[in-house]
């Protein structure tokens, strides 16, 4: 086994490289500064950009982004500090001793004017022309310095060809500044390492190893990077155009489900504060662009769970009660596609602790083109299935050529929030001001277990509800306080419980032909752990690799992006901790107010099981349509 | 790529790894070897290094392109650098690439179509107080005239 | 390849010197004093930025850590400088020497040469010189007999970058990344190497120490002016009769200077490399010391012959090939700079824009990340303003004479 010793970032690039001090009290904790001669005092070291946020003092940035480590390579964030010689990045300078800093200063306005000036002098594209109008941090800065003409030329012809091979991610290198926040987000937060600076000098551009297009490479297709981007050089592979041909199309039916975060950061795309949910507002929205039926993606996840849980409750049996060897444990959670592709590249010799039950996208994608004709007496050739997601790895999925099992390709289109808040910007209605309304049947309203799939944490709390229900008999509310499970709860990076069973139930009926009981669970502690972003991921995976303290559990949540689906590649930018908290607080708010909380308790979803999935959970006609298999891709690169 | 090459390159690769270290400082070392041996450093050599020095491919092929000595396609068998820097360029090395492209009928950048023969700019050789300098492979020839380079790239013809 | 050994002269650096008598002398002083010493004698850094060595040692020996590292830049990359390649060359005994006198003083245990590529021819001779000293004590475990003293020289070979040279970028390229240069603060004598305290001192600076510790910084401040102490090699090269190494004490005029190489109707001199400044005939009576012309220690003389405007566009096309393009200003600035030289071979290049570009220049002096951008401005800047007449009185055409 090989040690991960070989932090890519340079040691002066590490955040924090000067430790912060946490007490102030201490002696020499805080360093007393002064900016723009008002004098302040800052734990040593913040650096400048921190001291002067932290007063309410703005500093243009473009190459630094708070979720990665420094760069300090755009120097838009330059100012002056006393005494030296050159103007200092704001970003990258770690305050130690008392210095004196302007930060407006004719030296500074003019260095900076004059970098952007380089910056747009080689960046080509218009701004109308642009999915990033009127979110473009360069555009932004133009504004902010008034810029009305290019003082060193304009580029009018691109240099590169855009690179649209991905399902997930364009690549349009023409846009881009070099600012190098997707490599730093490739390779540092999240350990894929599929881009970086190809080069040297004014030749310099991001690319991929030997140039190959991005969908021959190694990406997961998390999007990450493009969350990230300042300027529109990555952006999402957009079915707009695709889906309003369906709609306008009489022939055809055309369905969107909805997961649970878009509706908890679709908000920010109309100028609302992080945070609010806008549920029942963005049904009547998705009516009245004209999806002949909105359903919501929580019902599937509801599915999911009866799935993955059985199947998680399948292989506990089989491996501790009849000693069956070769049963993969920790079972792996599989809904985060981004997650799967992870896996098949790094850790193939894994796959088989993927549960094989489909995301909850798909599951539903297979029912929508299955069962929902069969009752509504359509031609399932006609119906058109869109899912929004805040998700870039979900247009992967779902033209990965397993998820045709309803003979259909299950799911047509994957939509991003970004997208979808778009579509709405072009049906001429504000999303905020419309009235709330429903689901529609047959599926209707899902439980709070399916809404907080959303956020990490989410799908283990979720299957822990209906898993200990089931096997104990007990309600969950007596083994945790209003049903939340608040020890995989949270944005630690990796999370881990233990739950001790002490006492068993009898085996319910829809899983009883599968069981027969559940004696062999008493007594034993459940160990979970909750893994969110691919970085993370490997941490764990490699202490399993290595029989550490991961090996030992029983089940495991894995999401590619940081902070789960609410931090999702498809969500609105821009995106940071505190951002992704507020979506989080919006998704458990909103739980609590829900009817039912268990996924189990889905009286939409036992109707399935009674009418269609016949044979239970697990069983043939599920096992048909709702589970599935992985391949081996490895990571060499041919 | 065929099998035996690719296990040939394994090894050297082991060996270079086991002079320089496991880890990514010996990155450099262990492409000048390569290189060395195979005159470019091939996807599949980029691949094995990046396995095996535990970093992203695309690191490997990033600094690959940073470096102006290190390829990753073959060049010809020898190499004829030119230094194009300024006091090189002032004691007449046009006259001696003019001459150099004219005797072996390619261009600045072009390999011969037997292979043997690579030209090349490179800058400043640290050899001004000799100018116009060259290199051939990893010897250097000062107080160049064309006459005297021909002959020297002759002589590896 | 090079002549003799050891036939050139020069008060300091050329000056008699045994091998291994600076380590000897060293082992049988205290650290302290060592560094006394260096302060003392006012060295500093010859690779271009002039800092104080004393300081640099000294802030390297105070950190507190388990390895420390000792580079020896010899990356000399700059167009117009061949000094570091005569010492190591001719004199490898004054490099190696001072670099395990500075293992002994800072406390670092591994000594890097940071060996540029295109110097490879110089690696086999080296290495035998290091296993000669290997032999004789001089380097491995407990030199010299003394006690606990362990300190090593590895070389480390560069692939064909200028920017290497500058000091955080050679540490990125020795750690097996690109050579971009890191972000100071922190500096390398506290965060260098592997993020461990590491010194990094230019060729000719080592060769310098090793004299010092043997013969008094007393003595070493004889040479040179009051603000500059010492001698400094010039690497002279262009359109003299006798281009070379010359060993010169600070303080001397350029006319001087161009007497000594047998410059005959000279026009300009470049000092500094292609990232110094230019001087018309004008500023010939300058001297050369940190007070006045400061330098790296390369002078490019150019005749009446030559056409300035060409020379700078073969500068600029240095740097916008040699920029490592991190940084915005360095990355596009350049090349600006050089869309501008062209733009006046085309006789397009208007005063307005020519204005915006010097504000330009200034803001990648101030605002780029790394010393590169910060003075590859520098040749702009001084040769379109001391060659004003002739660049824009200069109509077409591409060779160098200007009839
Ligand atoms: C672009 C650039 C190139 C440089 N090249 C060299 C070089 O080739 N050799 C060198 O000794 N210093 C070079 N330097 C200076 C080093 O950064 C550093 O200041 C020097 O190695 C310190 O040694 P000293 O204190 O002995 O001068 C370069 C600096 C820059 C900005
Ligand atoms: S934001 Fe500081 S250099 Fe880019």
């Amino acid at each position: 086994m090989r040690k991960n010793n070989n932090v890519r970032a340079p040691e002066s690039q590490k955040r924090l490289k000067v430790k912060i001090a946490d007490n102030p009290e201490d002696i020499g904790a805080m360093v007393h500064i002064e900016i723009n001669e008002k004098k302040v005092s800052v734990p040593l070291g913040t650096t400048i950009l921190e001291a002067c946020r932290k007063n309410q003092i703005h500093i243009p940035t473009l190459c630094h982004h708070d979720d990665l480590c420094i760069a300090g390579v755009c120097r838009v964030c330059v100012v002056e500090v006393e005494g030296m010689k050159t103007l200092q990045a704001a970003c990258s300078f770690p305050i130690t001793n008392p210095v004196k800093i302007k930060t407006t200063s004719p030296r500074v306005r003019r260095a900076r004017k004059n970098i952007l000036d380089l910056l747009l002098s080689e960046h080509y594209g218009e701004c109308y022309a642009c999915v990033r109008n009127n979110n473009c941090e360069l555009q932004a800065l133009a504004k902010e310095y008034g810029v009305d003409h290019y003082n060193f030329g304009h580029i009018d012809k691109p240099k590169f060809q855009v690179d649209n091979s991905s399902y997930a991610v364009v690549r349009d290198m023409n846009k881009c500044v070099l600012c190098k926040r997707c490599v730093r987000t490739c390779i540092d937060l999240q350990e894929v390492g599929v881009l970086e600076a190809i080069n040297r000098g004014e030749a310099t551009y991001i690319g991929t190893f030997f140039d190959k297009p991005l969908a021959d490479v190694i990406c997961i297709n998390c999007g990450q990077c493009i969350n990230r981007c300042p300027t529109g050089a990555l952006h999402a592979n957009d079915p707009r155009d695709e889906i309003w041909a369906a709609i306008d199309d009489p022939e055809k039916h055309v369905i969107i489900q909805t997961a649970p975060s878009p509706r908890a950061a679709i908000g920010e795309e109309f100028g609302l504060e992080p945070g609010h949910s806008l549920t029942g507002e963005m049904n009547t929205a998705l009516r009245r662009i004209g999806f002949d039926a909105v359903f919501d993606t929580n019902f599937a996840a509801d599915l999911t769970v009866m799935e993955e849980g059985t199947e998680l409750l399948l292989r506990l049996y089989k491996a501790l009660a009849k000693g069956e060897p070769d049963v993969a444990i920790p079972q792996f959670t599989s809904c985060s596609p981004g997650w799967v592709k992870y896996l098949e590249h790094f850790y193939p010799d894994f796959i088989n602790h993927l549960s094989s039950a489909k995301s909850p996208q798909q599951m539903f994608g297979a029912l929508l083109k299955t069962f929902y004709p069969k009752i509504k007496n359509i031609d399932p050739a006609n119906i058109v299935t869109v899912a929004v997601m805040p998700c870039a790895a979900k247009k992967f999925e779902c033209n990965r050529p397993e998820m045709t099992d309803s003979g259909y390709k299950d799911i047509d289109y994957g939509l991003t929030t970004r997208e979808l808040a778009q579509m709405i910007k072009e049906a001429g209605i504000y999303l905020p001001e419309l009235p709330k309304s429903g689901f529609d049947d047959p599926f209707g309203d899902a439980t709070g277990a399916g809404l907080i799939f959303g956020a990490t944490g989410g799908v283990m709390e979720a299957a822990l509800r209906t898993v200990l229900e089931l096997v104990t008999g007990d309600k969950i509310e007596n083994i945790f306080e209003n049903a939340e499970i608040k020890p995989v709860r949270g944005f630690e990076g990796i999370r881990y419980a233990e739950i001790p069973v002490t006492k068993v139930g009898k085996v319910p009926g829809i899983i009883s032909h599968l069981i027969p009981d559940f004696e062999w669970l008493k007594g034993i502690t459940l160990k979970v752990a909750v893994a969110h972003g691919t970085a993370n991921a490997k941490k764990v995976l490699e202490d399993i690799k290595n029989g550490g303290k991961f090996s030992h559990c029983h089940f495991i949540e894995f999401m590619a992006c940081p902070g789960g689906c609410l931090g999702g590649g498809g969500q609105p930018i821009p995106t940071n901790a505190e951002i992704r908290r507020k979506r989080a607080e919006a998704i458990y708010k909103e739980e609590r107010t829900l009817n039912y909380r268990k996924s189990h308790e889905n009286p939409k979803l036992i109707r399935l099981y009674n009418e269609f999935l016949t044979d239970g959970p697990c069983g043939s006609v599920s096992h048909k349509l709702l589970h599935t298999t992985y391949t081996k891709r490895g990571s060499f690169i041919v | 790529m065929f099998v035996e090459e690719k296990s040939d390159i394994i090894d050297e690769i082991d060996k270079l790894i086991a002079k320089y270290g496991r880890n990514r400082s010996a990155l450099l070392p262990v492409l000048h070897g390569i290189q060395k041996k195979y005159r470019y450093i091939s996807d599949f050599a980029q691949q094995e290094i990046a396995k095996k020095l535990n970093i992203h491919p695309v690191e490997v092929y990033s600094v690959i392109t940073f470096y102006s000595f290190l390829n990753k396609e073959p060049k010809g068998r020898n190499l004829v650098r030119i230094c194009k820097s300024i006091v090189c360029d002032m004691k007449g090395k046009d006259a001696i690439v003019k001459a150099l492209e004219r005797e072996l009928g390619i261009k600045m950048g072009e390999t011969t179509k037997d292979k043997k023969i690579t030209l090349e700019y490179l800058n400043c050789l640290g050899l001004c107080d000799k100018a116009p300098a060259m290199a051939i492979n990893d010897r250097v020839y000062t107080n160049l005239t064309p006459e005297k380079a021909v002959e020297l790239v002759n002589k590896i013809k | 390849m090079e002549g003799v050994k050891h036939n050139r002269f020069g008060p300091v650096i050329f000056s008699k010197y045994e091998r291994g008598s600076a380590i000897e002398r060293a082992l049988a002083m205290s650290r302290e004093d060592i560094l006394f010493e260096l302060k003392n004698s006012g060295l500093k850094g010859r690779g271009g930025a002039g800092f104080p060595t004393s300081t640099k040692w000294m802030l390297t020996a105070a950190a507190i850590s388990d390895k420390k590292y000792l580079i020896c830049n010899a990356d000399e990359g700059e167009p117009g400088t061949f000094k570091d390649r005569v010492l190591l060359i001719e004199y490898p005994e004054l490099v190696f020497d001072a670099m395990v006198v500075g293992g002994y003083t800072i406390g670092a245990t591994e000594g890097i040469v940071y060996l540029r590529g295109e110097y490879e021819y110089l690696l086999d001779s080296l290495n035998d010189y290091l296993n000669g000293m290997r032999k004789d004590n001089l380097l491995g475990e407990n030199i010299l007999g003394k006690k606990g003293f362990n300190f090593d020289i590895r070389i480390f070979l560069g692939e064909g970058s200028y920017v290497c040279g500058e000091e955080t970028a050679l540490i990125e390229s020795l750690e097996g990344h690109r050579g971009e240069a890191r972000n100071r603060p922190p500096y390398p004598v506290n965060t260098g190497f592997m993020g461990k305290p590491t010194c990094v001192n230019n060729v000719e600076t080592l060769a310098t120490i090793s004299h010092i510790i043997v013969k008094g910084s007393e003595w070493y401040k004889n040479f040179g002016t009051s603000k500059s102490k010492g001698t400094k090699l010039f690497s002279i090269s262009g359109d003299c009769e006798k281009p070379g190494v010359y060993e010169l004490e600070w303080g001397m005029k350029i006319s001087d200077v161009l007497k000594l190489v047998g410059a005959k109707d000279t026009k300009a001199v470049q000092i500094g490399g292609a990232s110094g400044v230019c001087l018309n005939s004008s500023q010939f009576d300058r001297t050369l010391a940190y007070e006045d012309v400061p330098t790296g220690g390369s002078i490019i003389i150019f005749n009446k012959k030559r056409s300035m405007l060409k020379v700078l566009k073969n500068f600029m096309e240095f740097f916008v090939e040699e920029s490592c393009g991190q940084c915005t200003p360095c990355r596009i600035g350049n090349v600006k700079l050089l869309e501008a030289v062209k733009m006046i071979e085309e006789n397009k290049l208007t005063f307005g824009y020519l204005k915006k570009l010097k504000e330009l220049a200034e803001t990648m002096k101030i605002a780029s990340k790394c010393g590169l951008g910060q003075s590859s401005p520098n040749p702009f800047l001084s040769i379109i303003e001391n060659f004003k007449e002739e660049i824009f009185n200069y109509a077409g055409g591409g060779e160098y004479a200007k009839e």
